[in-house]
């Protein structure tokens, strides 16, 4: 661990001190402003027509009917947004040999995936664009769709998209060398075919966004419900040709995100394109049907797996085969690729092995794009890693706990890489699962779990251990050509009544991105919490960054934030020590009161310093400017990621009879190294582990052979509800980095990190005295029932 | 698309009187007609919660039911709870437990858990589970929820009582 910061950790810090979010009263009386919620003046709403078929081509079109319906203004094909907006392709550079077909708002020949967007209609209200949807004719000439995974991979395979030459979107391999031979040596060897559903974020308020073109001033103004606001300045920009600062995009509200609203949906690129046509605001808003059908999906990945041991259970080496299948296009901006890529990185990050072989294969099919959406790749590297360990204990006779005690990478190995050549700063394996192992208090569950067993009842305990990437450096999608920053900034101001506002680029979904920034803000600046109002989402008040995705709010927010409020606090010590004739090293701010620093006597107060440098500049002396702004950006340098840690624990009781599994207690320890906010931090885990017990029990996005989503709705497909869910025991070990002052790394993916992975080995765990074991997430009672041989 | 109908109801207290479409829904009235936005769609089936308001004092989807349908009843939305502070408890519980992040299921949730603790007054954490049951969280994992629920029972089956949440400073 490194030596905590004095000033972090006096007693009165904000930082490290649960604080509830200022911004969740609002929501809280009904008082939010989500995109949804927005209407303005002259506002058109828009709805699309979209594809039965999962691939076929557009042969005709016939709108005369749709154009004549009340209140439509406008009915828009591809050919003519084609015509205002240049296409876009969803590769990076640095995954070499990556293809996939260029993008338009809507399709001019060829319609890819069923739900596809093909044609627009604009009317007065929604139920009018709708309607006239209706009357729209197209005749579209059916083309074979590609589904599965091995029928894409077939040397004469139908294709996917007729632009590209085959359904290989991305290869990629890693390999230490030496693989075979280890393998050929080892005492034990265990391995396993994983299945990993689709499913999707289904974030409670849809995809949202109003776009307002203004030719009076050449001006774009988008209320788009993302994440990441910049990124969409920068885009709607050079695809449609406005100059940037003639692009302005606010984020208000948002009602969930996960990833989901970070990437570029044609519907949204096509709205804009609606508005300029119409020259007025065009308001498009995803029923939840259009929401499954067109927000990206996630995970669908086939891998095999092997690993080999010597005969006292130390894990020498792990093979992988990854296949994933991620629709007809690579996403754009961000790509489908990089959720395979990190699951073939982060296998076994954990542990301490030095061989490794693994295959990724990324194909085309006729389906939804999937692309990033919470803890990407985590969850399947860390089920494929901690099922494989579970299987190896078995082996190696040794208990789960005692096998990964023996084989993660020992907490004082630091700093060290992965032999997939990520590079670890400092992670706490070892004191995670100590601390897991005291909370679960393990042997007594374990000795209950034989009790029970005699009596016929079968419950399951599941470990595991994971890596989370957070923060990364520009060493990823900068590298890749893409423009997505992986810098922040910041603007400070002392008020002139001595009151504090801060712009930052990182954005808010709730978490409390807001909430963190005023507690480093207050404390590095040295003035009362309440007193600072934090500020986000608006690409025309704060500066251009990354904004929030990858769990970078506290690690680089949060260290934008400490050194802007470092900076302003030494020009407000400045002045007041002009205006004391002290000297500002003899200064300190304290609760919105500049005291003397040894002594902690009250000087003056800020709002009395700022009222002097705002309104009477003529006291001060000659060349004395007070700079009670500061604008300062911030970008990680030192490791190319912030890796975080933690280990997770699950408890189930399965009814072999229903094949149902009830979820009796799930524990978290993870290491986001300085915590800024418990509380937050807290229910950011608990929100995550949610999420993935509904990835390893109900989500999945199901379809049939023709590429057709059969279960496309709430009604249908199964979110995790609070009677299902269980309670969630969370603690921390704090490691921070030494990369920056703050110390903080982020925790908003850890808790998907690892929960399905703990999951699927707790069942396997009620399931072993069956012989039966599973390897498919998520483990529907059907696929329990078929693992059991009960049907 | 057929006739505009009249339609006359309360929304949190007040009387209001409209044309509707027929197939206009309460959800839809209250956001659109109304500017009542603190009722969320989230699935306009009925699944996720995020439309329920009190109809003559029972939680009810305001996605399922037409405007129409609503003449001369009594709707309380999320503002008209606020405004006459009776789920300030319940408001002030969640501030403080985080039993919220994005905010989008927060009304329903209010809605939902102002239904029970008025049919129950002690309800037990599986009680409080089950009744959630119809109310999608996606951020929050549900606990902080059920925690916030439980605090506020306790406190009204001990006597105390809320006064209105917003107007205090966070």
């Amino acid at each position: 661990m490194n030596a905590p910061l004095g000033t972090l950790d006096r007693p009165n810090s904000y930082i490290g001190r649960s604080v509830s979010r200022p911004n969740a009263k609002r929501l809280l009386a009904g008082r939010g402003r989500y995109v949804t919620d927005l209407v303005l003046p002259r506002m058109l709403h828009a709805t699309f027509l979209r594809s039965p078929y999962a691939h076929a081509r557009i042969v005709s079109v016939d709108l005369g009917a749709a154009r004549a319906m009340p209140g439509v203004r406008l009915v828009a094909t591809g050919a003519e947004l084609a015509k205002l907006c240049t296409p876009w392709t969803g590769t990076l550079d640095h995954f070499k040999g990556m293809k996939s077909a260029p993008q338009l708002p809507l399709p001019v020949e060829e319609v890819l995936w069923s739900g596809q967007a093909v044609i627009a209609v604009v009317a007065e209200t929604r139920a009018q664009a709708e309607d006239a949807a209706e009357a729209i004719i197209v005749a579209f000439e059916e083309l074979p769709p590609v589904v599965e995974i091995d029928q894409a991979r077939e040397p004469d395979a139908d294709r996917a998209a007729l632009a590209v030459a085959d359904n290989l979107c991305f290869h990629s391999r890693l390999d230490t060398g030496s693989i075979d031979e280890v393998f050929a040596g080892a005492a034990h060897i265990v391995e396993e075919e994983f299945l990993f559903g689709r499913h999707t974020a289904v974030t409670l308020e849809p995809r949202a966004i109003i776009a307002h073109w203004d030719a009076s001033e050449g001006k774009l103004t988008v209320h788009h419900a993302t994440q990441t606001p910049y990124q969409f300045q920068d885009l709607y920009s050079r695809h449609y040709g406005i100059p940037e600062a003639s692009v302005r995009v606010i984020a208000p509200d948002i009602g969930g995100s996960f990833g989901m609203k970070l990437h570029v949906y044609p519907e949204d690129m096509a709205v804009v394109g609606l508005s300029m046509l119409c020259g007025r605001p065009v308001k498009f808003v995803a029923d939840r049907i259009e929401s499954f059908v067109s927000d990206i999906h996630a995970r669908d990945h086939r891998v095999r797996a092997r690993m080999a041991l010597d005969g006292k259970g130390t894990i020498l080496a792990v093979d992988v085969d990854d296949v994933t299948a991620i629709g007809a296009f690579s996403t754009y901006p961000r790509t489908s690729a990089v959720e395979g890529n990190q699951v073939i990185r982060l296998i076994g990050a954990p542990y301490r092995f030095r061989d490794y072989r693994a295959e990724l294969s990324v194909v085309f099919q006729n389906k939804v794009q999937t692309s990033q959406y919470r803890a990407v790749g985590h969850p399947i590297a860390c089920t494929v890693t901690e099922r494989l360990v579970d299987l190896a204990a078995a082996k190696a006779g040794l208990d789960p706990i005692a096998m990964r005690e023996k084989n993660l990478i020992a907490d004082d190995a630091y700093p060290c890489d992965s032999p997939t050549g990520y590079k670890f700063e400092a992670l706490s394996h070892q004191a995670s699962l100590k601390k897991l192992k005291a909370l679960m208090d393990y042997d007594a569950l374990r000795a209950e779990q034989a009790a029970l067993r005699r009596r016929g009842i079968h419950r399951g305990i599941g470990i595991a251990s994971f890596v989370e990437i957070s923060n990364p450096s520009p060493a990823f999608y900068g590298i890749g050509g893409a423009r997505i920053s992986a810098q922040d900034g910041a603007i400070i101001t002392v008020t002139p009544s001595g009151e504090v506002r801060c712009l930052i680029s990182v954005t808010e979904q709730g978490q409390g991105t807001e909430t963190i920034i005023g507690q480093v803000v207050a404390d590095q600046l040295g003035v009362p919490r309440e007193r600072v109002r934090v500020m986000t989402g608006d690409t025309e008040t704060t500066p251009h960054g990354g904004a929030t995705w990858a769990c970078r709010g506290a690690g680089i927010g949060g260290e934008t934030a400490l050194q802007a409020s470092r900076k302003l606090r030494g020009n407000v010590l400045l002045v007041a020590a002009t205006i004391l004739q002290a000297k500002a090293d003899e200064l300190d701010m304290r609760e919105g009161v500049i005291v003397d620093a040894p002594t902690g006597a009250e000087r003056i107060s800020l709002a009395e310093v700022a009222r002097i440098a705002y309104f009477r500049s003529d006291t001060l002396p000659p060349g004395v400017s007070a700079q009670l702004s500061v604008a300062h950006h911030y970008a990680p340098q030192g490791y190319p990621f912030a890796f975080t840690n933690g280990v997770q624990g699950c408890h189930v009781e399965l009814d072999t009879q229903t094949g149902f599994v009830r979820i009796l207690k799930h524990w978290v320890v993870e290491d986001c190294g300085r915590i800024i906010n418990p509380l937050l931090v807290d229910e950011q885990v608990r929100g995550g582990v949610v999420q993935g017990l509904g990835a390893a029990f109900f989500e999945e996005c199901r379809y049939d052979e023709n590429g057709q989503l059969t279960n496309g709705s709430l009604a249908d497909y199964l979110v995790p509800m609070a009677c299902e869910m269980p309670d969630i025991v969370v603690g921390h070990i704090e490691t921070p980095t030494a990369d920056t002052e703050l110390g903080a790394k982020g925790c908003g993916e850890a808790g998907t990190a690892a929960a399905s992975a703990a999951a699927l080995n707790a069942v396997n765990d009620a399931m072993s005295p069956f012989g039966a074991s599973i390897a498919q997430i998520p483990m529907t009672p059907a696929r329990l029932l078929r693992a059991l041989g009960a049907i | 698309m057929s006739a505009h109908l009249p339609l006359t109801l309360s929304v949190n207290g007040e009387e209001v009187s409209r044309l509707v479409e027929p197939r206009e829904t309460l959800a839809d009235f209250l956001r659109r007609d109304l500017s009542l936005t603190g009722t969320h769609t989230g699935c306009e089936m009925g699944v996720c919660g995020a439309c329920l308001v009190m109809l003559d004092g029972l939680p009810t989807h305001a996605c399922l039911v037409f405007a129409v349908q609503a003449q001369g009843a009594s709707v309380e939305t999320v503002e008209g709870l606020t405004q006459s502070a009776a789920i300030a408890d319940l408001q002030r519980a969640f501030h403080e437990r985080n039993a919220l992040q994005c905010g989008f299921c927060t009304p329903g949730m209010l809605v939902t858990a102002q239904g029970l603790l008025s049919r129950k007054a002690l309800p037990s954490r599986e009680e409080i589970r089950d009744a959630l049951s119809g109310n999608y969280c996606r951020c929050t994992g549900y606990e902080a929820i059920v925690d916030a629920i439980e605090m506020v029972a306790r406190r009204r089956a001990a006597g105390e009582t809320a006064t209105s949440f917003v107007e205090e400073p966070a």
